[in-house]
Order: C-alpha cells, then sequence, then structure tokens
C-alpha cells in the first residue's frame, strides 16, 4: 500500500520534473533547428525539422547590414578575456593581503562589499564624463577598466575567503626555511588557491561576456563592438531575415554552452558564489 | 600565519582601491550631484536647477510605470521563481535518479545572456513564425498577437521569472542535501508521508535559504534590464517600463543626463534601502546540524 503510494508520487514527481526540463532545452533547439532553415521554411512551419542542414544563415553572418558578428567575437574576447586577467590579478593581490596580513581589515572589506551594491545604471553617466576627459572615450579600455572595477569586489570576496580557508603550515615552515613573501606568494598561496581562482575566473568571463548595458554605452562604433551588443541590434537590423536572426543567436551563445558543459560544476559553485551581486 | 610588512600590504591594495574609487565611489557621488543639474547632450555646461528634476521625477507617468512594474515583478518574482524553484528542488530531493540531470539542464538558462534569452523569447512571440503560434495553429487555432500593451508586462516576465529558476533550484538543492538523513528517517517510522516530509522538516530546515533568495531576487529585480531592452525597449507606451531600460532610454535616446542621472539617483536610494532589508535577513544565523 505505502509502495503503491510512493511510486505513483514518484511518477508524478518525474513528470512535473520532465516538463520544466523540456522548458529550458526546448527554446534553445527550437533556435539551433531554425538557424538551419531558410526563412521562408521557418515561416511556413516553424516547429518542422529543416529539409537540409543549410549554413547559408551562417555565411551571412560574416557581413549583414554594417554588422559583422564574427568581428564582435573578436572584440569579445579582446574585453572578456582583459576583464578576467586584470581581475584576477588585482583581486588575488589584495586577497592575499586581506586574508594574511596583520592590518585592520573591517573598513577594506566594507568598502569593496559595499562597492558590490552599486548598480551600474547608477554610475555609466559620470564614468563616460571622465573617459571622454581622458581621450578613452568609446574604447575597449574604457569599458575594461569599468567592467573590472565592477567585478572586483565580488572577486576579492570569493577569493579572500577561500584563501583564509587555506593551512597556514606550509608557509610557516617556507618562511622558516627563509622563503620572502613574494616566493610564498607565487609558489604556495596562489598554486593552492587555483579552484577558487578558476571559479572567479568563469564567473567575471560570463558575466563580461553577457554584459549588454555598459557595453552598449561605452562603445558607440559597430565594428569596436562586443557580440552581445551586436546581437542585441539584429531584430531592428536583420528585420525580417529570421534564419539569419536564429544563427546569430547560436554563435553568440556557443561559447557559454561550451564553458558550461565543460566546467559545469565551477559554473554552478561560481554563480551561486556570485549571487550576492545579483 | 600573518604578515606585518605594511609595504606589501600597500602595494597590492591599492591598484583595487584606486579603480574601485574612480570607477564606482566617485561616479555613484557624481550622478547625485549631476541629479540636481540641467544638463543636455553631454555638453560642457549644466545650470544648477535645486530640486527642478525630482519635482519632474515624483510627476512623471513613466517613472510610476516603472516603480509599479517593479513591484508587481517582485511579488511575480518570489511566488514564481522562488515557488517554482523550491518545489522542482524538492521533487528532485525526494527521486532517487536523475539528480545530476535536472541541475544541469535547469541551470543551462542562467549562463546564458539576458540579451540572447530575450532575442530568444522576442523570436519565440513573433507573430508568422514564432513557436507559441506555430503551435496555435497546429492545434488548428487562430494566431495571435502576443506582444499588446496589455501582455507586454507578462510577456517580458515569463522569461526573466524562467531564466533564474535553476539559480535558485541549485541553491535550494544544495540546501535540502545538507539535512541529515536520520530526520526523514525518524519521521518515517512515525508514518510521515512524503508530502508532510517535505512541508514539516525541509521547509523549516532550509527557512534561512529561502529567506536569502528572496532577498537575492528582490535585489536582482532592481538590476533587470536586458531581457526588457531587447523584447520590448520598455514600450508599448510604458506597458513594460522598468527603472533601467527608463533611464537607458532619457539618457542616450533623450540625452537628458541630469534627469537620467536623478533616475540614477533614485535607482541607489531603494538599492540603499533593498540593501539594509536584505543584510538584515543575510546576516541571521545560520542552521547548523
Amino acid at each position: 500500500m505505502a509502495k503503491g503510494k510512493l511510486s505513483v508520487f514518484s511518477i508524478l514527481s518525474y513528470i512535473v520534473l520532465v516538463f520544466w526540463a523540456i522548458t529550458t532545452i526546448f527554446p534553445f533547439l527550437w533556435v539551433i533547428n531554425n538557424s538551419f532553415k531558410s526563412t521562408s521554411e521557418i515561416l511556413l512551419n516553424s516547429l518542422s525539422l529543416p529539409k537540409e542542414i543549410s549554413l547559408k544563415n551562417y555565411q551571412q553572418l560574416g557581413n549583414y547590414g554594417n554588422i559583422n558578428m564574427f568581428r564582435g567575437f573578436i572584440n569579445s574576447f579582446i574585453i572578456s578575456g582583459s576583464v578576467v586577467l586584470l581581475v584576477l590579478l588585482l583581486s588575488s593581490l589584495a586577497s592575499f593581503v586581506l586574508s594574511r596580513f596583520e592590518i585592520k581589515t573591517g573598513i577594506i572589506k566594507s568598502f569593496f562589499t559595499s562597492a558590490m551594491l552599486v548598480p551600474a545604471f547608477s554610475i555609466v553617466i559620470p564614468a563616460l564624463v571622465l573617459f571622454r576627459k581622458i581621450g578613452i572615450g568609446g574604447s575597449h579600455l574604457s569599458l575594461i577598466i569599468t567592467q573590472t572595477a565592477l567585478n572586483l569586489p565580488f572577486a576579492i570576496l570569493v577569493l579572500s575567503s577561500f584563501m583564509t580557508t587555506l593551512p597556514k603550515e606550509l608557509e610557516e615552515s617556507a618562511l622558516i626555511d627563509g622563503a620572502n613573501l613574494l616566493t610564498i606568494l607565487f609558489k604556495i598561496i596562489f598554486p593552492l588557491s587555483i579552484p577558487g581562482i578558476i571559479t572567479v575566473a568563469i564567473f567575471v568571463f560570463l558575466w563580461s561576456y553577457n554584459d549588454l548595458f555598459m557595453s552598449m554605452i561605452f562603445i558607440p562604433t559597430r565594428d569596436k563592438q562586443p557580440i552581445c551588443v551586436l546581437l542585441s541590434l539584429v531584430s531592428s537590423i536583420y528585420g525580417t531575415n529570421y534564419g539569419a536572426m536564429m544563427a546569430a543567436l547560436v554563435i553568440t551563445i556557443i561559447p557559454v554552452i561550451i564553458i558550461y558543459m565543460l566546467l559545469q560544476e565551477f559554473v554552478i559553485r561560481g554563480l551561486t558564489a556570485g549571487a550576492i551581486k545579483g | 600565519m600573518v604578515f606585518k610588512n605594511k609595504k606589501y600590504a600597500i602595494i597590492f591594495l591599492l591598484p583595487a582601491l584606486i579603480l574601485t574609487g574612480i570607477l564606482i565611489y566617485y561616479p555613484l557621488f557624481a550622478t547625485i550631484y549631476y541629479s540636481f543639474y540641467n544638463w543636455r547632450d553631454f555638453s560642457n555646461f549644466r545650470s544648477f536647477i535645486g530640486l527642478e528634476n525630482y519635482k519632474r521625477l515624483i510627476e512623471d507617468i513613466a517613472v510610476h510605470k516603472a516603480l509599479l512594474n517593479t513591484m508587481i515583478m517582485l511579488i511575480a518574482v518570489i511566488i514564481f521563481q522562488i515557488g517554482i524553484a523550491l518545489i522542482l528542488a524538492l521533487l528532485v530531493h525526494s527521486i532517487s535518479k536523475g539528480y545530476k540531470f535536472f541541475r544541469t539542464v535547469y541551470f543551462f538558462p542562467v549562463a546564458i545572456s539576458g540579451t540572447a534569452i530575450g532575442l530568444m523569447f522576442y523570436l519565440a512571440y513573433g507573430y508568422d513564425y514564432g513557436f507559441l503560434n506555430s503551435i496555435l495553429t497546429s492545434l488548428g487555432k487562430e494566431k495571435i498577437v502576443w506582444i499588446t500593451e496589455n501582455s507586454a508586462l507578462i510577456m517580458v516576465l515569463i522569461p526573466i521569472i524562467w531564466q533564474y529558476v535553476g539559480f535558485y533550484f541549485v541553491i535550494f538543492l544544495s540546501a535540502l542535501s545538507k539535512i541529515p538523513q536520520d530526520f526523514y528517517d525518524s519521521a518515517l517510522i512515525d508514518g510521515a508521508s512524503k508530502f508532510h516530509r517535505a512541508i514539516y522538516i525541509s521547509i523549516p530546515l532550509i527557512w534561512d535559504v529561502i529567506s536569502v533568495a528572496i532577498s537575492l531576487a528582490i535585489v536582482g529585480t532592481f538590476k533587470v534590464f536586458d531581457i526588457v531592452y531587447v523584447i520590448t525597449g520598455g514600450g508599448p507606451m510604458n506597458a513594460s517600463q522598468v527603472l533601467g531600460t527608463y533611464l537607458y532610454n532619457v539618457a542616450f535616446t533623450g540625452q537628458n543626463q541630469g534627469y537620467a542621472s536623478t533616475i540614477g539617483t533614485l535607482i541607489i536610494i531603494l538599492g540603499v534601502i533593498l540593501s539594509i532589508f536584505a543584510n538584515r535577513v543575510l546576516k541571521r544565523d545560520r542552521i547548523t546540524y
């Protein structure tokens, strides 16, 4: 009796769970499927499978209107790659100090945690004026340093709490053996922090790669814009070329799919830790 | 071990402090400062107008609409996003197989950009080709115009809620997996059904995590931009306007940086109030076993 009840409950559970799984997968499959079809075929029936797999939509992405999606790809990697490197460098040095030095860290920590709560909406206008004044308005550099600043507090929070949990015995014996601070930093602390560093790196990359608001505001010229901004423009520029829009969508999310599939554990851990950022 | 060398401490901390100071704290206060000025087209001339922008803010129908929409979003997100995530987590927790599969699949949309999600739903809502109308047609029904003044808010809310369900699901699932099995075993001996165990054991024991999730969802709602911008741009007739999209429209389409700064200040004030609220909830002691 009890067993029968349980299995009915389990079956119902699986039905609900599979239903939600379908809602999260189906829209992506629909887009991928239609990216191989011509617009007229999409209009005929967007749910059917393509008659033949055509790459025509993807071939248009290099040059359509004044948009080059592949150029956007390169820009994205220049921007997000630089942001990741800068954030890692600055945050790991700062985290080392916050987790290992005998200084009053309370004020410094709240300086960073409060900064984490500042929304991008509230800083872009003055930042834009500042960049124009110092002559880097509209450049990749302006976006890179702004995204770096907005990611730093989160990275410092995650890395410093990670470093605090690292055992101190290794450093102590290294110190007795005459190692200096830099040796300890590069030979002990950084290597031991690699899991934390990977989590931060993935999170910062995704956040930078996916950012629309600041990218759109800081970089006005098409040839310098990252792929996310170009994607936001395709519906107005491609007009009724739905096939090309689907293809643009697919290539934009491909890097994210690859990162997610390869480093899922780190992504889930990183984005959960990044929750505080919202 | 603890280092005492102040020189290194300063050298290592300074770059991060300077960058945060110049690009977060300085602009934050500059935005508040600009909110008292009449300033357009990013020109070099601004004139002090006191509280004029604030007067306009209070009377602005679009701001009213954006605030109302944000409130509706808050309620919808708490009920549906947190609610669906909690139900899914309880269900996955109660079954024996497929834990990893569901976690992978549910979390997937969280990693994708709001822009891509927005464009995807924009296409899905399309009249001639969208999959909603494709389904209707295949069922022999008439096609529908999905985005109208009445429906726009709901149509942007669906992807906003849908995207982050997986995020809260993962948080809830990891909290549930930390509950010791003994609690369930003794309840089982007492004859409690799965449903009762969920209501009387699981939910109370992860209540602190649920309240953290709610405060995260509230803070997150004030940062909504991409999905709304891509699907409706805040329209039609401000029907789906949020503060972020409105600030963008005023500052960069309307080229009124003074007034946009006032909207930015409003976002700061709301953010401060919310973070005080969120901190109170977040600082509560965690249950330990």
